[in-house]
This record gives structure tokens, C-alpha cells and sequence, in this order.
């Protein structure tokens, strides 16, 4: 480092400084980036991976087939199914867990579901206050999809360009 | 009989005078002084392109209270090989002295609880004085991190104390006097601001403004504190109410030395153009433009690493201010320019 006497007269003239104070001031009186968050939110993507959600076709007929493939592909093996034929002989799931505190949220068992029935809903705000909640099971599953149906599909409609 | 009741009595009035008059600096100080933090947070928050505290009150201006409320509610903690004593002592020892320095600060002409004579040389006893609350909270928590910022801060203090006695020392040589009342009456001339010490003592002013950051252990000189390496300093071990005091003290301590620049270089109370009148109003100014400083500089400057610290307090400010003092001796007696820096108060 050589020291050059524009340099040391820079600095006992607290040049930095003053450049310094110069952007802080900008900044000061500039427009804030702050969100109040419970009050204002921030935008999320169509493709925000948030709670997961199985989804029913309009006819109120579940889409889930109990092909599995979600449970195949999920790389913290979060998802458990159990599968038998209904009365219909249609094939249906009796059980469809999904254990929150092991979910990643890779999104592969969205990616992976032929029926889009798995969805990762635009929802974060969910916490509980115990574990034991967060063991989400068909019902609880098949009810979010019921609650966030709307956005959901809109969501899904928004990105079906890019896939 | 009647004497001893004469004397008491008198003694009894002069306390409760005494008393009414430190209630009337207090009381004002520590309202003051809740905004202050709330200021200091808002300001640095600006900077940041955050909006900072703006949930309690309008603005969020009640943030201060609500968070004085929270300290004193919370459990108080002691390590269990701390010294119970000291341990408690400690931050009582830095708030006291923050709180009795403001006794010689003179707000307004002849607003000033005790007009010592001496109330340079009694600031810098209590200013030494605080270094004591530092020390022995660190050593009485019983923690390596809080020793080591103890060690630090102590150190840091007592480097920079040289430079800014040095400085000061240069601003009675023009005065001829320790009392700071006298120090503002000697300010008062006919060119309004431009006959204040700020001018004929120009570099003096930033040097005894980084020098004030470094005794008040604000950033970016805040080693002690330093969160990365020492936790929180000789805080560590704090919570609750001990934790406040501290807090308080340190903050009230960055106030007193917004006070201090103010009376010595900028004038207290005067006004800085003719045609205003002087007042209390200025003082409050004057202190809140350095306040801003003080938060800018907190907002803008990264922190200094231990040794450039130490370098910068021995090796630049101490030469610098000890030249200055040299410079302003001989342009007080031999009269240089115009007799800028001869401007007795008392006895002329």
C-alpha cells in the first residue's frame, strides 16, 4: 500500500466520510421498502411452493388415484398412502399423510402427480403450536384443497404456459 | 434550641431546593432521552430503507416505554459463579455517574444546577469514573466474553480520554476558564455563529467528535459490544433491569458528549444570528443536530478492528491534539489573527 499525500490529506479531510454521509442522506429521505407484514404482504409467484393441498375435480369427485408416485418421489419420504378400491370398484386412497415437520418443499410431489390432485397451495401462514398438528391427513389435505381451490387454479392456469 | 432549628432548617430548604433542581433537569433528561432512542432507531432504520419502530403509538412513538416496561418486567438472571455484589453494583455505578455528570451542564445562562468553577476537570473525573461500571460488570459476570469487552472497553476509554482532554484543554486556553458557563459567555460575540469556537478550533471539532464516539463506545468504535467476537461484551450476562441501566447510562453518556460539543465549539445556549434571541431552544438544537451525527455515523461507518483502534488514539489524535494545544498556546500569547483565540470570560 503506498500512502500518497492526496491520500492522507483525503483522509484527514474525512473524504469517505462525507461521501458516505452524502448516500446515507439519499437514502434517508427515500421511499422505505419496509412491509407492515400482517397488514400488507408481499407478491408471491404462481409457482410459490407453500402448503400442500389435494385437490377435487368441479364435480366435487376426488382427483387422487392412489398411484403412488408421489410417495415414490418424495426425497423426505414426508408422504404416506394406503390404497384400495372403493364400492365403485374405482381405485382411491384410504390414507394420504403428509408429515409437514419432514416436508422440504422441493415441490417433485406436485411434479410428479399425473392428475395435478397434490398441489403446493400459495400458503404460509399455518403454524401451530404443537408438532402432532403439523401430521396433516386426507382430511386435512382434501380440506385445504377445498379452502384454496380458487387461487390454486388460478395459479395453475398462470404457469401452464411454461410447462 | 432555637439556633439548631434556624440551621436545620435552612439545611432542610437548601435540600429541597437542591433536590427540585436535579428533579428538574432529571425528569426532562430521561423523557428526552426515550425519544432519543426512538430516534436514534428511526434514523438508523431511514438509512436502511427500513421504516423502523412504527407499531406502539403514532409512529411508534411510545417504543421507548413499551420496551422500558419490557426490561423491567423481565426475570433477573445471575450466573451462578458471578459476585453478587458487584454484580448488581456495576450498572448502578454507570447509570449514577451518566445521570450526576449532567450536573455542571448549563442548559440555558444560569440554568445550571452547580455553577462549579471546575466543571471541566468534574466531567472528566465522572467520565473516568464510568469506566468503573464497565470493568467491574465484565469481571463480576464470571464470563470470558464479558471480561474481554470489559478489558477492551476499558482500555478504549481511558486511550481516547487523552485525546479529548487535549482537546479541551485547547478550548480553555482561549477561555481562561474550567466553568462552562463562561466557556459559551466567551463564545459570545458579534458575528453570531462565526464567533463561536468551531471556527478557530475547526479540527479539533471532528476529532473530539470521534474521539466522544469512542468513549461512549458507539459505532463504530462499539469493540466492547463488538457482536461478532465478544457476544455482547461486558453485557453478556445482563437482562432485566441491570440490562437497562447500562443502556440507559451509555445512551445518556452519548447525550452528555452531544452537550459537551455543543457548549465548547457551538455555543450552548447562544443564538447563531443577532437578530434571534438566545435560549434553552438552541441548546436543544444544537444537541439534537449532533444527536443526528451521531446516529448517521452509527448508520454509515463498519467497525473499526481493535488495533486500528488503539493506532488511531495513540498515534494520530493524541500527536494532532497535542500540536493543537502547542499551536492555540502560542496564538493566545502572541495574539495571532486578530486575537481569534484570545477571548478571556472571566476577569476581563
Amino acid at each position: 500500500m503506498t500512502v500518497t499525500v492526496s491520500k492522507v490529506i483525503k483522509r484527514f479531510l474525512l473524504a469517505d466520510f462525507a461521501v458516505a454521509f452524502k448516500v446515507g442522506l439519499q437514502y434517508f429521505f427515500r421511499p422505505k421498502k419496509t412491509l407492515n407484514y400482517p397488514h400488507e404482504k408481499g407478491y408471491l409467484s404462481p409457482r410459490f411452493r407453500g402448503e400442500h393441498a389435494l385437490r377435487r375435480y368441479p364435480n366435487g369427485e376426488e382427483r387422487c388415484i392412489a398411484c403412488k408416485l408421489c410417495e415414490a418421489i418424495c426425497p423426505a419420504q414426508a408422504i404416506v398412502i394406503d390404497a384400495e378400491p372403493r364400492e365403485d370398484g374405482s381405485r382411491r386412497t384410504t390414507r394420504y399423510d403428509i408429515d409437514m415437520t419432514k416436508c422440504i418443499f422441493c415441490g417433485f410431489c406436485q411434479e410428479a402427480c399425473p392428475v395435478d390432485a397434490i398441489v403446493e397451495g400459495p400458503n404460509f401462514e399455518y403454524a401451530t403450536e404443537t408438532r402432532e398438528e403439523l401430521f396433516y391427513n386426507k382430511e386435512k389435505l382434501l380440506d385445504n384443497g377445498d379452502r384454496w381451490e380458487a387461487e390454486i387454479a388460478r395459479n395453475i392456469e398462470l404457469d401452464a404456459p411454461y410447462r | 434550641m432555637e439556633t439548631m432549628i434556624d440551621i436545620f432548617g435552612l439545611y432542610f430548604a437548601t435540600f429541597l431546593l437542591i433536590l427540585g433542581e436535579s428533579l428538574l433537569v432529571i425528569i426532562p433528561i430521561f423523557v428526552a432521552l426515550a425519544f432519543l432512542m426512538y430516534a436514534d432507531r428511526k434514523i438508523w432504520a431511514a438509512v436502511q430503507l427500513r421504516k423502523g419502530p412504527n407499531v406502539v403509538g403514532v409512529f411508534g412513538l411510545l417504543q421507548s416505554f413499551a420496551d422500558f416496561i419490557k426490561y423491567i418486567v423481565k426475570e433477573v438472571l445471575v450466573p451462578s459463579g458471578a459476585d453478587k455484589v458487584l454484580f448488581f453494583l456495576a450498572p448502578m455505578i454507570t447509570f449514577i455517574f451518566a445521570v450526576v455528570a449532567w450536573v455542571v451542564v448549563p442548559f440555558d445562562d444560569g440554568w445550571v444546577v452547580s455553577d462549579l468553577n471546575v466543571g471541566v476537570l468534574y466531567i472528566f473525573a465522572i467520565g473516568s469514573l464510568e469506566v468503573y461500571g464497565v470493568i467491574i460488570g465484565g469481571w463480576a459476570s464470571n464470563s470470558k466474553y464479558a471480561f474481554l469487552g470489559a478489558l477492551r472497553s476499558a482500555a478504549q476509554m481511558i486511550s481516547y480520554e487523552v485525546s479529548i482532554g487535549f482537546i479541551i484543554v485547547g478550548v480553555l486556553l482561549s477561555t481562561g476558564s474550567l466553568n462552562f458557563s463562561d466557556i459559551v459567555r466567551a463564545q459570545d460575540g458579534s458575528w453570531g455563529a462565526l464567533s463561536w469556537y468551531w471556527l478557530p478550533h475547526l479540527p479539533m471539532v471532528a476529532l473530539f467528535f470521534i474521539s466522544a464516539l469512542a468513549e461512549t463506545n458507539r459505532p463504530p468504535f462499539d469493540l466492547p459490544e463488538a457482536e461478532a467476537e465478544l457476544v455482547a461484551g461486558y453485557q453478556v450476562e445482563y437482562s432485566s433491569t441491570p440490562f437497562l441501566l447500562y443502556m440507559i447510562g451509555e445512551l445518556m453518556a452519548v447525550v452528555l458528549m452531544t452537550a459537551l460539543i455543543t457548549i465548547l465549539f457551538f455555543g450552548g445556549w447562544l443564538s447563531p444570528v443577532s437578530w434571534l434571541p438566545d435560549g434553552i431552544w438552541w441548546m436543544a438544537l444544537k444537541m439534537g443536530a449532533w444527536f443526528f451525527m451521531f446516529a448517521m455515523v452509527k448508520a454509515l461507518v463498519p467497525r473499526y478492528r481493535y488495533d486500528q483502534l488503539m493506532r488511531l488514539g495513540w498515534k494520530v489524535f493524541l500527536p494532532l491534539s497535542l500540536a493543537w494545544v502547542v499551536f492555540v498556546a502560542a496564538a493566545v500569547q502572541f495574539e495571532w489573527f486578530g486575537g481569534a483565540y484570545v477571548r478571556w470570560a472571566t476577569g476581563g
